[in-house]
């Protein structure tokens, strides 16, 4: 019994190293750009797609790296177009609006590639399991961890030491003030909002390698990351990542004793959190009162 | 208003020139009508969008080539055959609304389609509602020619106990007795587990367990778990749509299928084309396929398929379209009428013709239940085969010899007085 | 009570002429509803059509309640839509042949969820109660999608129908009348609370929270009501619902329905009366035709949401109360 639950709780963790870098994400975009980004999935979708489409190419590697670039850059076109005139006013508008964005990039997504379901290739020597005991611990899962954790630190590391990242830190303090010290807020709203998109993109590829690619492969994964950065910590990023591990190994501990509970337990923990501790474990007081 | 037909499988005007010079080289250019003529409207309610959307589009293509071929030989009852498509996206909510509007905007003679069985149930409560026949091509759920049948409805694709029982048998012999069930957490899930449990014990086998996952379930790692612990023959995987795609990747992922049979009922041919060639294995009931050598009839309907769609081989989706217009087309008429009441009764007892059956049996429409007896098509899926040579048949099963007595599944009909 | 009158009457005394101008709108869009069966056919519609406007734009108003007067974002009111919806559907299969008992079953399961579950949504405001709803929303819709037995799960809620009331059969003309009757109803009880001090202590809630805890009010308590009406309202227009397809199904509690009626309140315009029936009118008429048009009706929609939201933020409504001011 106990071996059963570490066995999903370790499920969880991979699972929830997708819905961590999704959260991250749209942390960054819902802290600095104050937008509800659900458009977030349908980004992640077109990842996929470009990289399924780059990858006879320039191979899978290739593909990781230039996919979520690419979406990062269609991003920054919707931002400019979209998103942009939404900033001042209430988030119901850009809420609707990224709705209405998700739909559209869906519709395009299966207007373009067709309905059917696609393959993502994968390196073959990811593709094993590593012993068969622990025969769910493949290359490729383990691989989407690492990556998971090397590109939350790599982020870590950019808003801590490089220029732009400070000044999005500091940008997610205060918008007025580094303004008026003459940062160019439009420009570092493009940039944050491009690099959400790009964890997204990069999310995207993940996923796509482990479940192959549909139209809809969107819609499964934006609630959790919703939920993920609430029991987090809004305004926290470290929160994001482990809001996303947290809930994911809840899901994969629920699923070994009530299958039927593995969405409803997700929930229910932010429901919990929500009125506990609305904050979230490691987010800011008062930052969306 | 062809273009309306063939706008349903995507396919565009340009299609429908190339198409019309195709056809019109190989002479099956049709009659001209008459201006007043009306046409006879079948309405297609199918997903075009959402999680069944490429099942939806085959039955919709199915449909066309139906249509376009009754029209090139004259039609029903001397009229033209119109197919109106409109997407459920995969809701029922939907499907009613888009069939409201076929019904009373369009005044649609017939309905056909539906993959999801939540559409497939509200669309034959509808029909009976309004009297009009409804054809279901797509939806499986039991309760449709079961407990919840009626007078209008009529079902093409097979009951769980016709799909289960199609290979059954042969899982058994080939593979083992013990078996471990990955169960999709909804009312075909459920269904196909309980006639899959009835049959194997009724051989003499185990059922060791089984996992009830939840629809949309992405990650199966603890459920593998679960059933490698328990150590089947056979892991019967019996899962929706996309669900049941990534679970066997995962299965080749984790090497599961090297050490157990990876076996199930229902599996599509769109579905197979989905899956990288590592986890293309596995024993499963199909419900029509394309490649029948020495079946009459059958190499001629795949050329006419490829003639419309350049590429594109015809799956049992496909031929579920095409038989729902078809069936139509011979009640109408056997009938001598579009009244759907009279339509309805002359379906009952209607033995598909083999041109149209494209299979050794003969399919019935039986009456005390509406459901199309159609045979059953058990066999492998082919690792390394390139499409559409994805699966290699093993046997052929009629299926009057496997369909639960008309006793047993639950259904009285009783036609409006 | 008297501050809030003072802070909440900003606006102009209205004259004369908008008093009558008002009731004769009034008496037009009442003519235009109760004749609604005979000029629907003569342009393309239909009887059912008409009813899931009027479904639609009762859910909306009751949303318009809570989002356009209170001033709070609620991305969860299907739940309650859909409680309505299936607390109908159970009656009618499970336990009685009688139309207005399970009418009656359903919008209360739905108001009752609306009650319960405001108080705890609202103890926090701005993202986080949009948060919560969002979080009560998809409860409900995995309880329905994983509870087979009782709702039928995937599947959805079927084997009922509406019945004859008192031996008056519910045809689709009659059924339109019916609802016709039921929005008539929801309608004034949300003009009675709008126009009440209640309601205007909603809007000056909507207008300056912070002045109001100065004075003393609970607000909490305030919005928590606007949460149990509005609930109330949406469940109402649910279990019409599920009488107009008899049918219910996890869908009608998703959170796609939920945005669907958050653009309706906005196309419509968010701070006015009528609006959502607007809006209610133009998005049922938009999902109608353009499916029959394209096979990308899921491009065309998601347009209509990126394309009011930035031209037209007001509205319809909004868009003429604005050329009228000038």
């Amino acid at each position: 019994m106990l071996l059963d639950i570490i066995f999903n709780a370790f499920n969880g963790l991979i699972a929830g190293s997708f819905y961590a870098l999704m959260a991250i994400g749209l942390s960054l975009i819902l802290g600095l750009n104050g937008v509800i980004n659900f458009a977030h999935g349908g980004f992640m979708a077109l990842a996929a797609y470009l990289a399924f489409t780059l990858v006879p190419y320039v191979g899978f590697w290739g593909a990781l790296v230039i996919a979520p670039l690419l979406t990062g850059g269609v991003g920054y076109i919707v931002e400019q177009l979209v998103v942009k005139r939404l900033y001042l006013r209430d988030p119901l508008y850009s809420l609707l609006a990224t709705f209405g964005l998700a739909l559209i990039i869906q519709d395009m997504l299966r207007t373009i590639w067709g309905a059917q379901g696609l393959p993502l290739a994968i390196p073959d020597f990811l593709n094993q399991p590593l012993s068969s005991t622990y025969f769910f611990v493949t290359g490729y899962r383990l691989f989407v961890m690492v990556l998971a954790v090397v590109s939350t630190a790599g982020l870590f590391a950019a808003l801590r030491f490089t220029r732009l990242g400070v000044r999005i830190r500091a940008g997610n303090k205060d918008l007025e003030t580094i303004s008026a010290v003459g940062v160019n807020i439009l420009l570092l709203r493009s940039a944050n909002f491009m690099l959400g998109i790009v964890f997204a993109g990069l999310a995207g590829v993940l996923a796509a390698g482990q479940l192959g690619l549909t139209p809809t492969m969107g819609d499964q994964l934006i609630m959790p990351s919703f939920v993920a950065i609430v029991v987090g910590g809004v305004g926290s990023l470290l929160g994001s990542l482990l809001g996303g591990l947290i809930i994911g190994v809840a899901s994969g501990i629920t699923t070994a004793f009530y299958p039927a509970g593995s969405e409803v337990v997700i929930y229910l923990i932010m429901g919990v959190m929500l009125i506990a501790r609305p904050r979230g474990l490691l987010g800011q007081e008062g930052l969306f009162e | 208003m062809a273009l309306k037909t063939l706008q349903g499988g995507g396919y565009g005007r340009r299609g429908l020139l190339k198409t019309g010079a195709a056809l019109g080289a190989a002479g099956l250019a049709g009659p001209v009508w008459g201006a007043d003529t009306v046409p006879v409207k079948i309405g297609q309610i199918d997903s075009t969008t959402g999680n069944f959307a490429v099942l939806g589009q085959s039955q919709i293509k199915g449909a066309a080539l139906a249509a376009h071929e009754l029209n090139a030989a004259g039609g029903i009852l001397g009229r033209p055959v119109q197919v109106l498509v409109e997407d459920d996206a995969g809701s029922p909510a939907t499907g009613i609304d888009k069939a409201g509007r076929l019904l009373h905007q369009e005044n649609v003679d017939f309905f056909i389609g539906t993959v999801s069985s939540a559409v497939s149930l509200s669309l034959s409560q509808f029909a009976e509602a309004h009297g009009k026949v409804f054809v279901c091509s797509g939806g499986h759920v039991d309760k449709l020619t079961g407990a919840g049948c009626n007078w209008a409805t009529f079902r093409v694709c097979s009951t769980t106990w016709i799909l289960t029982d199609g290979d059954s048998k042969t899982l058994y012999d080939k593979f083992g007795k013990k078996w471990y069930f990955l169960t999709t957490d909804y009312a075909f899930g459920h269904s196909e587990q309980a006639d899959y449990t009835k049959q194997v014990t009724g051989y003499g086998g185990t059922i060791l367990g089984g996992a009830l996952v939840p629809v949309g379930t992405s990650d199966f790692s603890s459920y593998l778990i679960q059933a490698k612990a328990a150590g089947p023959d056979v892991l019967c995987l019996l899962l929706a749509g996309d669900d049941q795609i990534n679970a066997m990747k995962q299965i080749t992922q984790f090497g599961l299928n090297k050490s157990m049979a990876v076996a199930g009922a229902l599996f599509e041919l769109e579905q197979i084309a989905a899956l990288p060639e590592a986890a293309r294995y596995g024993v499963w009931t199909f419900e029509w396929y394309w490649n029948q050598p020495g079946v009459p009839h059958v190499a001629e309907f795949v050329k006419r398929y490829n003639t419309m769609y350049p590429g594109l081989y015809p799956s049992q989706r496909s031929w579920f379209g095409y038989v729902s217009v078809h069936a139509l087309a011979l009640a109408a008429k056997a009938a001598n009428s579009v009244d759907s009441v009279k339509v309805a009764k002359a379906m009952e007892g209607l033995v598909l013709p083999p041109e149209i059956a494209l299979q050794p049996g003969k399919p019935m429409f039986r009456a005390e239940d509406h459901q199309l007896l159609l045979g059953m098509f058990p066999g492998e899926v082919n690792q390394t085969g390139t499409y559409p040579h994805l699966m290699t048949i093993y046997d052929y099963v009629p299926g009057a010899s496997i369909a639960l007595s008309p006793s047993e599944t639950g259904c009285t009909i009783t036609y409006p007085s | 009570m008297n501050e809030v009158m003072r802070v909440a009457t900003a606006a102009p005394k209205p004259r004369l002429n908008d008093n009558r101008r008002e009731r004769l709108g009034l008496l037009l869009l009442g003519l235009l509803l109760i004749t609604v069966p005979l000029w629907v056919p003569l342009v393309g519609g239909y009887a059912d059509l008409a009813s899931r406007v009027l479904i639609y734009a009762l859910a909306a108003m009751g949303l318009n309640l809570l989002l356009g007067f209170t001033g709070g974002l609620s991305f969860g009111h299907a739940a309650y839509f859909g409680l309505g919806a299936y607390g109908t559907g159970l009656m009618l299969a499970n336990y009685t042949g009688n139309t207005l008992l399970a009418l009656l079953a359903g919008t209360a399961l739905g108001g009752l969820a609306a009650l319960v579950l405001g108080p705890i949504a609202v103890r926090r405001r701005g993202i986080y109660f949009s948060m919560i709803t969002i979080a009560i929303g998809q409860m409900f819709y995995f309880i329905a999608v994983r509870w087979n037995g009782v709702t039928g799960g995937e599947d959805g809620l079927s084997g009922f129908s509406r019945q004859p009331i008192f031996g008056w059969p519910l045809t689709s003309t009659h059924f339109y009348y019916l609802v016709l009757g039921f929005f008539a109803l929801g309608a004034l009880v949300l003009w009675t609370v709008l126009n009440s001090p209640l309601g205007h202590t909603f809007v000056a809630i909507r207008e300056n929270q912070k002045r109001l805890v100065f004075l003393g009010i609970r607000v909490e308590r305030y919005v928590a009501l606007s949460f149990a009406i509005s609930g109330l309202i949406c469940a109402l227009a649910g279990s019409l619902n599920a009488l107009l397809d008899n049918f219910a199904s996890p869908d009608d509690l998703k959170y796609t329905l939920s945005g669907n009626f958050l653009i309706i309140v906005v196309l419509g315009g968010m701070r006015n009366f009528w609006g959502p029936l607007v809006g209610a009118t133009i998005f049922v008429l938009v999902q109608n035709y353009v499916s029959a048009v394209t096979q990308n009706w899921m491009t065309v929609l998601g347009l209509v949401f990126v394309i009011s939201v930035l031209f037209f933020p007001l509205g319809v409504m909004g868009f003429f109360k604005r050329r009228q001011r000038h």
